[in-house]
């Protein structure tokens, strides 16, 4: 009995034992399902978008930066170009100490303070995680003695870079500007224009002068590599890779010797020069004293350097050729003087008597000639030889500013030329309604007479008063100045034209014309202004002298140089063509501070046409030249 | 003894269909790897030795009677507990946790000892009071569970914890709690889990946070879960063929020999493949309850049943965590991934299997 209970007992015992079982075995067979469900859903539903995620995981696109395009002169020679060079950069993430590194590296290899900074800055900027560099320009023996060490330092590499190279140096740095880092702005302006993707990749793109303006044909296409990378982004195995196209070749129609001459004839002058081929608007020299090292901006300007340069009193940065806003001074009288003829105010022979000073009817102010006590008597011709101050008062103030205004707006005073660099600007005509506008206020006689001989609100750039010498001599048809003649793709070297400009008559009277240019021929001959600067020249120069005020003179006070402050000279004009027959070359040199512009800016004026009419290189040239005493235009 | 006796002899205590199921999963293991390695053979050779430890074990634990069998119960358990507290107050610290006992010839994760130990425990203590259970002894074996994972947990070595958990909690299903209790627990365990939330360390509840949202920190502790379940999603119905995985070969799969093997072989072997897999591990599971079902006493069939049942428990939690749906708790995918420890701990639990079911077969013989 009691057995039969047990065995019952235990029989029930087993079949509940079982059905836990049972139970247990089907949720064992559950947990199975589950992950056979899961697995069913990732590999079949989820299978393309998982697909997608491992193909991006495992190609890595990487963009291949183009060699970026040259620059050469009108005769091929290079003004800007790239060379191979090596740098040394540093994968911050794989440095385990940043300043143990640092230290071991500058036992190995020079690291400047300079260097450390720029990388300090660099750093700050990286936000890809990439590697960033610590010195550039390495020397072979550096790169040999960094390889054979390199084992020791983990994150630290030596890469083979395109790095952009400047032969010309400070010599032609505002003209073809610099390459600089992309920095922010640089990166939401190629956004804007939806170039980004062409820059991915890139590290420079151009900042200044011609390398800023014709950026797009000079950076080139991007090339693509579909690169097969591990986890750790090591590339693997190349995929397929799209080549870039090299940016195009810029040829300039400068000429490089020439810049270089005009540079050097500057000495320690600060100032301008700008020669245009008259015939067709080419600018042949492009100058603005003094320059500045353009490499040093390349990888981002250390802080001394950069202090250096922006508070330097002779502002080096400054592009005066392009932006430099000077009074025109008397260089304005060739084109009043065709002003005048054009509107019948003055003919040829018609003379006055000069003084030494002018007033207008009912006033007792004096606005007085250059040379004390006059020119004497003087017709249009003289007034440009001599440069006679008082002829143009006169002529000025029955013209009028109206007149003066749409006249001189002609030859593109007051506006920008439209030369292929940016942010030039625009100087200054002034007229009756720019006043009222600018300081509400009529325009007052007085005020046309200072415009009459290009003091008062007028303003021009040395760039805008050379395109309007190129064009006196052009017989008045005027040509946009262009610095960049033509354009080579680098694989087929293709040469596309730029400008295509025909010039714009400006249907000036011949006879005025070549009256103007007769007088200005004068010039440079015994009794002109700059007679010293043609002494000896094979060919004929047609110029004019200026002189621009820097302080204003009290009434009756004597302009005296040695008792002014350098800084508050005058500063010295020259404009002029050659040969004045049938000119080849216009130039506009402006010295800054130079006083008389026949001592200082034709001397250098001089040297410019010497090279490029006769070949002829300048001799050394001397400490800066004294102003004769009581010389003046 | 001739060859075949001597054969006959070494296979006695052998079961057959549960050594074919291992087997095959034995030698996916060391195909895999060889994949998962990026062909190197030294790691095959050491998963190789590795089976041939634990399977001398296995052999040992396979040939022992059952009455030896239970008296290793309360030895092995009192050990795993003293080596627990020892790891508590003299361990080393590896990873953040202190899970290993340095013992001067050899360091040992005592946990995992106790991954047998206490259903070995539980079993045994079940098998004395079988005549006489009432809710104290219910209550009693649940002490004998929850102590250890106390001390586990606290290491923290959560995966282990939670496997101990289930393997002992098996026992107690197995050994008849009531319903009533294990619908309360159940309650009770869901009704504790914001308590528990809290004394989770940050890194535990960062997994779990992962889980439902790996992409929140994809480079970090969400990392190895995306590249897994892209490894898995991304093999598709055929996979990308052996030793083609770009995940695996590239680098991107972290962990990919041990905990995130299944991610390779899903890759390479994709849907079809994984059929196959969980087929094997099926059928294993299978030999698992059917030996349970015809275990002759009340501590056998416990015991049977709980390895059995912890064996599924076990791959189902690596596949759930490398497919995403359980949080990355660091549990091996058991008879697979690299590893001597699991591997002997888990192959000593089918030697029990095959002594339960071979010393039976001859007591009835």
């Amino acid at each position: 009995m009691k057995r039969s209970v047990e065995l019952k007992n235990h029989l029930r015992e087993i079949f509940h034992f079982r059905l836990r079982l049972a139970v247990g075995f089907a949720f064992a067979l559950t947990l199975l399902l589950i992950v056979l469900l899961r697995l069913v859903y990732l590999q079949t539903v989820r299978h393309n978008y998982y697909q997608t995620l491992a193909e991006s995981n495992r190609i890595s696109i990487v963009p291949i930066v183009p060699g970026r395009g040259l620059i050469v002169d009108r005769n091929g020679i290079e003004m800007a170009h790239n060379y191979s060079g090596y740098t040394l950069e540093i994968t911050p993430s794989k440095v385990m100490d940043l300043d143990v590194t640092l230290n071991s590296l500058g036992e190995l290899i020079s690291i400047t303070a300079k260097d450390k900074k720029r990388f300090k800055k660099l750093m700050a900027e990286n936000h890809d995680l990439g590697s960033v560099m610590i010195r550039n320009r390495l020397s072979d023996e550096e790169v040999a003695r960094f390889a054979a060490q390199q084992y020791r330092f983990a994150g630290v590499e030596i890469k083979a870079r395109l790095l952009r190279d400047y032969p010309y140096g400070d010599k032609a740095a505002h003209l073809l500007g610099f390459i600089g880092r992309i920095n922010e702005n640089d990166v939401a302006q190629l956004e804007e224009k939806e170039l980004d993707g062409n820059y991915r990749g890139s590290d420079y793109i151009g900042k200044t002068g011609l390398e800023q303006s014709y950026e797009t044909e000079l950076h080139g296409v991007a090339g693509i590599e579909q690169v097969e990378v591990d986890s750790a982004g090591r590339a693997v195995r190349l995929l397929s890779r799209t080549a870039p196209v090299s940016g195009n070749t810029l040829v300039l129609s400068i000429d490089a010797k020439l810049q270089e001459i005009a540079e050097q004839a500057f000495g320690d002058y600060r100032g301008a020069l700008v020669a245009i081929d008259p015939a067709n608007g080419e600018v042949l020299a492009f100058v603005s004293r003094p320059g500045f090292d353009p490499t040093l901006f390349i990888d981002g300007i250390d802080a001394q350097s950069w202090e250096e340069l922006n508070t330097s009193p002779d502002h080096p940065l400054i592009n005066r050729a392009l932006r430099g806003q000077y009074p025109s001074g008397s260089t304005i009288k060739p084109f009043m003087a065709l002003a005048g003829l054009n509107y019948g105010t003055r003919n040829p022979a018609r003379t006055i008597s000069d003084p030494g000073y002018f007033t207008l009817p009912g006033s007792s102010h004096q606005y007085r000639d250059w040379k004390a006590g006059g020119h004497g008597t003087v017709d249009l011709f003289k007034s440009i030889v001599v440069s006679c101050d008082t002829y143009y008062y006169g002529l000025a103030t029955e013209m009028g500013i109206d007149n003066i205004f749409n006249f001189l707006s002609r030859f593109g005073f007051g506006k920008k030329t439209g030369i292929d660099l940016q942010d030039e600007s625009s100087g200054l005509l002034p007229s009756a309604a720019w006043k009222m506008k600018r300081y509400k206020q009529i325009w007052y006689p007085g005020d046309t007479v200072s415009v009459g001989i290009g003091q008062g609100y007028s303003l021009v750039t040395p760039l805008q008063l050379a395109a309007a010498t190129a064009t006196i001599a052009n017989n008045g048809v005027a040509h946009i100045p262009h610095l960049v003649k033509e354009i080579r793709s680098a694989g087929s070297n293709a040469a596309r034209l730029v400008n295509n400009d025909v010039g714009v008559d400006l249907k000036l009277n011949p006879e005025h014309l070549s009256l103007v240019q007769s007088a200005m021929a004068a010039v440079t001959q015994p009794g002109g202004t700059a007679v010293a600067a043609s002494a000896g020249a094979p060919y004929h120069i047609a110029g004019k002298t200026g002189t621009a005020q820097v302080v204003a003179m009290k009434q009756g006070e004597k302009y005296d140089a040695s008792k002014i402050d350098e800084r508050h000279r005058d500063h010295a004009w020259f404009m002029a063509f050659a040969p004045a027959e049938q000119p080849k070359i216009a130039i506009v040199v402006l010295a800054e501070n130079g006083g008389h512009g026949g001592g200082t800016a034709a001397p250098i004026a001089r040297k410019v046409f010497d090279y490029y009419l006769l070949g002829k290189l300048p001799t050394p040239l001397k400490a800066p030249l004294e102003e004769k005493e009581g010389a003046h235009d | 003894m001739t060859k075949r006796q001597m054969w006959l002899r070494f296979t006695a205590h052998l079961d057959g269909q549960l050594s074919l199921g291992v087997g095959l999963l034995l030698l996916t293991s060391l195909l895999i790897l060889f994949s998962a390695s990026d062909g190197n053979w030294a790691r095959v050779g050491g998963q190789t030795l590795n089976i041939l430890v634990a399977f001398t074990g296995l052999w040992v634990v396979a040939n022992l009677p059952l009455h030896y069998l239970m008296r290793t119960a309360l030895p092995i358990y009192a050990l795993g507990m003293v080596l627990l507290v020892g790891v508590a107050l003299f361990g080393d610290i590896s990873h953040g946790a202190r899970r290993w006992l340095n013992l001067g010839v050899a360091t040992i994760q005592p946990s995992e000892l106790m991954k047998i130990g206490v259903p070995l425990m539980m079993a045994w203590y079940f098998e004395k009071h079988e005549a006489t259970l009432t809710w104290k002894n219910y209550l009693m074996a649940t002490c004998l569970l929850i102590v250890p994972v106390g001390l586990i947990a606290r290491q923290p070595d959560l995966g282990t914890a939670l496997l101990i958990t289930a393997s002992g909690f098996y026992v107690l299903f197995l050994a008849g709690l009531s319903w009533r209790i294990i619908g309360g627990l159940f309650v009770a365990a869901l009704a504790s889990a914001p308590l528990l939330w809290t004394t989770l360390h940050d890194y535990q509840k960062h997994r779990i946070e992962m889980l439902f949202d790996p992409s929140q920190d994809a480079l970090g502790k969400g990392y190895h879960t995306i590249q897994g379940m892209i490894a898995v999603g991304s093999g598709g119905i055929v996979g990308k063929g052996y030793m083609d995985g770009t995940q695996t070969h590239l680098d991107f799969l972290p962990e990919r020999t041990t905990d995130f093997i299944f991610a390779v072989y899903s890759e390479e072997f994709g849907l079809i493949g994984n059929v196959i897999l969980l087929a094997m591990y099926g059928f294993v599971i299978y030999r698992g309850f059917t030996i349970t079902a015809g275990a002759s006493t009340y501590f056998t069939r416990l015991m049977a049943g709980s390895i059995t049942l912890t064996f599924a428990t076990y791959a189902f939690v690596n596949m759930g965590m490398v497919s995403g749906i359980l949080p990355v708790v660091g549990v091996p995918l058991p008879l697979i991934s690299y590893g001597g420890t699991s591997m002997v701990t888990l192959l000593l639990g089918f030697g029990m299997l095959m002594s339960i079911e071979t010393h039976q077969k001859l007591n009835k013989s």
